[in-house]
């Protein structure tokens, strides 16, 4: 009975402990989304380059391909830029540009400097394709695989520790998958 | 704050610096998701001017439902985040094409997830989240009658006060305090003397 007395409330402790440290290394911001496994919503939109042209989901399955949502306003965009046009470069994988809710003599003058890894920039001026893909934080990237399924979303800038353990890993699987 | 006692003190200084750690790791992302000000013209609401409040009361009860994802603990009725001002767009657009209400969160958890909803659904990976407290309320309770149903059993003799000869040696009560210090002061008188 006295062990009880030592054990029960170091138990508890420890419990309590544990719920903490699973809580606080969480990160709340990051929230898992119910897009993955399911296809990529539709869209049809005009491309920065031309708007008069539009480019719709549809024509972009039968392969991988990486969405990267970004826009000139945003901080965070240009830091991860670069690791943007090191995909592109490297993986050989076709991404393409949604620009967020800009402007599109902005966007367009932030790729002519920053330089433009994109096979393709949408321009979504209303953020209505934003909605539909769940996007609540600029910038996001998803990979999606060559049946039009999602498979991965980044919320936030990428990183290079994001990039080397999980997007090229996915990226080599994805281009291996028939 | 000053009048807290010592104990209550170290508790306050504890908890506030775990919702620090807390905030602290919100902070590196929400940094990165908070839209600054665009282009003046996409972040116009729609005109309230000329809608009806009907409309518009319900616009805001199905808001006040739904989690705004960049400041997260506002709804989207509270919050003049950019994306909730979209959302709240997003939601009289349906109400008013004729959708019902069910309608609308299912559209908004098909894109955000269970997160956006401020009352989460029943399912296997919430019943903790639902039951937990009742379940800590029976805990504790029960735990209350375990120990209170052992204490009334006990004869009245443990309820005496312990004698000094029932202790061991190192658990002797200490000797009362004013005496040591009049003891104390004694000495000191006859030191200055």
């Amino acid at each position: 009975m006295k062990q009880l007395h030592v054990l029960l409330p170091l138990t508890l402790f420890g419990v309590v402990l544990a719920f903490l440290g699973i809580g606080l290394t969480l990160n709340p911001a990051e929230v898992p989304s119910p897009l993955i496994g399911k296809p990529a919503p539709a869209f049809a939109l005009p491309r920065l380059d031309d708007p008069s042209k539009q480019l719709t989901r549809d024509e972009l399955v039968g392969q991988p391909w990486v969405l990267n949502v970004w826009a000139s306003w945003c901080g965070p965009c240009r830091t991860e830029h670069p690791l943007v046009i090191d995909i592109a470069r490297r993986s050989g994988v076709a991404v393409f540009g949604l620009n967020y809710k800009d402007q599109p003599a902005a966007a367009r003058a932030w790729l002519a400097s920053l330089g433009d890894p994109y096979r393709a920039t949408l321009v979504d001026a209303d953020g209505g394709v934003g909605i539909d893909y769940g996007v609540y934080g600029v910038p996001e990237t998803f990979l999606i695989d060559r049946r039009g399924v999602v498979r991965m979303k980044h919320v936030g800038p990428l990183t290079p520790e994001v990039v080397r353990e999980k997007v090229e890993p996915l990226l080599a699987q994805l281009k291996a998958e028939v | 704050m000053l009048s807290i006692r010592p104990r209550g003190s170290l508790v306050a200084v504890l908890l506030s610096s775990m919702l620090l750690v807390a905030h602290a790791q919100t902070d590196g992302v929400a940094t990165a998701t908070a839209a600054p000000a665009a282009p003046a013209a996409f972040s116009n609401e729609a005109p309230r001017a000329n809608s009806d409040p009907a409309l518009e009361k319900r616009v805001m009860s199905v808001s006040a439902e739904l989690r705004c994802l960049v400041c997260q603990n506002q709804t989207i009725a509270d919050s003049n985040a950019e994306l909730a001002v979209d959302l709240r767009n997003q939601v009289r657009d349906m109400l008013r094409e004729g959708q019902d209400e069910r309608q609308v969160l299912d559209y908004m958890t098909a894109r955000y997830g269970d997160f956006v909803l401020y009352r989460p659904p029943l399912k296997s990976t919430t019943v903790l989240l639902w039951f937990g407290p009742a379940l800590l309320l029976v805990g504790g309770v029960g735990t209350l009658w375990f120990i209170l149903y052992r204490r009334s059993r006990l004869a009245p003799e443990a309820f005496d006060p312990d004698l000094e000869a029932d202790l061991p040696d190192d658990e002797l009560p200490a000797p009362a305090a004013p005496v040591s210090l009049k003891k104390n002061l004694h000495d000191a008188q006859q030191r200055s003397a």
